[in-house]
């Protein structure tokens, strides 16, 4: 596996990000290079700026300095519709389907910028190969799933768009251990259909041991970043982040 | 399991090829022109809620303001008929004035009321709605004042009159329920359902939520002005205060809630069995607060014990009664199917 941004060809570039809520600065000066085809993971303690880090990328939060450039294109200060139509999807930390519709309503509304009725049917049909087991919940209210298959859901929902890039932030929060390793498989699976992930996660070695890439963030800035074994296996990293030498 | 599903279409197809049925022969059956008052009510009341449904049943923006469509509608037809010298059934032809008045003024009153939400949204609609009753009233050279505006003479007897009005009420009801299934399972639905779930999360889903919803106000402002003008020439008249009547807006609201919000069929029967119930106590009780008494009374009930409707809580009912007995099925059992069935039933969905 190779380090960030030296074999394979990034697909995002954060240069000198700063944002922040309010008067402050949660993100102050981050860099960072997403390699296409990977997982690239980000963890660190809270309130490093991960998931605000997944907020500006987004569009959720304006950045006040800094590019963010997907493939060429700045991504600061769009829309979170127009960084969509670029092809970032985002899956936020809490679960974000809509409760009352089916699990098939749930998931056509990611396609629901694609014009094209054989363009949504196709990528819909492409979503069940990559997720079979949803299949048997199609006609389901998402809010009778449990959090795990909300969770395949969601990520399905995001599929529909054939993302550039999906951002994944903290996918595991709240769920038990028996179906994490549920959720992580889809997520390796989503990967190995070609989506590049970006991954925000609390369980740092679950994540790290997923991705090929890893970045440490600390007080708003990258602290470390390598690959995933390597990030994972520095005992610095390990007994600060970690809980202690992996 | 397809086989249940087949017997529940042929049920379905049976129920209503038999509704239609009793509908077309109504006036034929009861053609005394008290019940086909009934019949016509009604049915303006159908295609009121059904109106009303798509908009806030559907998006959950509850209007309080489609009085504002009704009446503008009812006056836009008669002060058109008046002005332009329309006699006789050429009236009619008017009535699509009213769907355009009526999607007219929607565009910039949703402007302004659909940037808020819930509550906030609900008084702006109140609002709007006093406003249009107090320029119905002040702005006299042209409504008429506190006197309203009359409707041209149609050459039809009694009979006839309530007979062809009730055609006429039904065919704007049909078009209206079609019009609210087809809005139901399209994509125009699903983003109406997604705004009504979380709006937050269907714009971030990439979901034009104003857009969305401003035509979904239209298009339910449209009908509700051109039925305003079936009312309007159905009483031949209209004043500030009937044509813009804060228990319309509250008999629309109840029939919807009782039959079931955001269904089909529930706002139809809301009104069917609401409007009639209304008409017979109004008409049978002298006290003319008796009907809004009962009417308040109904609604509390059916806040208290049926707060999702007829429809939502028979279907519960039902589904309850059928998987009585039966061991429930675990979701995680279906998470474990095989991949390959998973494959299968792929195919279907999409």
């Amino acid at each position: 596996m190779t380090g960030p941004g030296t074999a394979a060809r990034p697909v995002l570039t954060i240069d000198n990000l700063v944002a922040g809520y309010g008067g402050g600065d949660v993100l102050r000066g981050v860099h960072l290079d997403v390699a296409e085809g990977g997982i690239t993971c980000v963890v660190g303690p809270n309130g490093a700026g991960k998931s605000t880090l997944m907020a500006a990328i987004s569009g959720l939060l304006r950045p006040r300095l800094g590019s963010i450039m997907l493939a060429g294109e700045n991504l600061a200060g769009r829309s979170p519709r127009q960084i969509l139509r670029l092809g970032v999807v985002h899956v936020p930390q809490n679960h974000s389907l809509f409760r009352d519709m089916t699990v098939t309503e749930n998931i056509e509304l990611g396609g629901y910028t694609l014009a094209d009725r054989a363009t949504r049917a196709r990528r819909m049909a492409a979503v069940f190969e990559v997720f079979p087991q949803i299949a048997g919940w199609a006609r389901q209210k998402a809010g009778s799933l449990s959090g795990g298959q909300q969770r395949l859901v969601e990520f399905a929902r995001a599929l529909m768009l054939e993302p550039r890039l999906l951002l994944l932030d903290e996918p595991s929060m709240g769920l038990a251990p028996r179906v994490l390793r549920d959720v992580f498989g889809a997520i390796r699976q989503m990967n190995q259909a070609g989506t590049t992930i970006l991954l925000v996660e609390q369980n740092a070695r679950a994540g790290l041991r997923l991705s090929s890439h890893g970045v440490v963030m600390e007080n708003g800035q990258v602290r470390l970043s390598g690959s995933g074994r390597e990030v994972l296996e520095n005992p610095e990293i390990g007994a600060l982040y970690l809980g202690g030498a992996v | 399991m397809m086989g249940t599903v087949t017997r529940q279409r042929i049920a379905a197809a049976l129920a209503l090829a038999v509704l239609a049925g009793a509908a077309v022969t109504f006036p034929l059956v009861f053609s005394s022109p008290a019940t086909t008052n009934y019949g016509v009510y009604a049915l303006i009341f159908v295609t009121a809620v059904s109106a009303w449904n798509v908009f806030s049943g559907f998006s959950g923006y509850i209007s309080l303001g489609q009085a504002v469509f009704f009446g503008s509608g009812a006056y836009a037809v008669g002060i058109a008929a008046r002005d332009w010298h329309v006699s006789g059934v050429a009236v009619f032809g008017l009535l699509p004035l009213g769907a355009a008045v009526g999607a007219a003024i929607a565009v910039p009153f949703g402007l302004v009321a659909l940037r808020v939400r819930r509550h906030t949204f609900i008084v702006i609609t109140i609002a709007v709605f006093f406003i249009f009753q107090l320029m119905a009233y002040n702005l006299s050279s042209f409504t008429g004042g506190s006197v309203g505006v009359s409707a041209p003479f149609l050459p039809w007897t009694a009979t006839t009159f309530n007979e062809r009005f009730y055609y006429i009420a039904l065919a704007c009801a049909v078009v209206m329920i079609v019009i609210a299934a087809g809005v139901r399972r399209s994509r125009f639905g699903l983003q109406l359902r997604a705004i009504r779930d979380d709006e937050d999360r269907a714009r971030g889903l990439g979901v034009h939520a104003m857009r969305v919803k401003l035509a979904a106000f239209a298009l339910s402002a449209a009908v509700t002005g051109l039925v305003g003008g079936v009312w309007f020439l159905y009483l031949t008249q209209v004043q500030p205060p009937s044509g813009f009547d804060p228990l319309f807006d509250l008999s629309v609201v109840l029939m919807a809630f009782f039959g079931g919000v955001g269904t089909i069929s529930g706002p139809v029967l809301g009104a069917l069995i609401i409007e009639p119930a209304q008409l017979y106590l109004t008409a049978t009780y002298t006290n003319g607060y008796i009907s809004e008494i009962m009417l308040g009374a109904l609604f509390l009930a059916v806040v208290l014990f049926m707060p999702r409707g007829i429809i939502p809580t028979a279907g519960e009912w039902i589904t309850r009664l059928r998987t009585r007995g039966r061991p429930a099925v675990p979701a995680a059992a279906a998470a474990a199917a095989p991949q390959s069935a998973g494959k299968a039933a792929a195919g279907d969905t999409a």
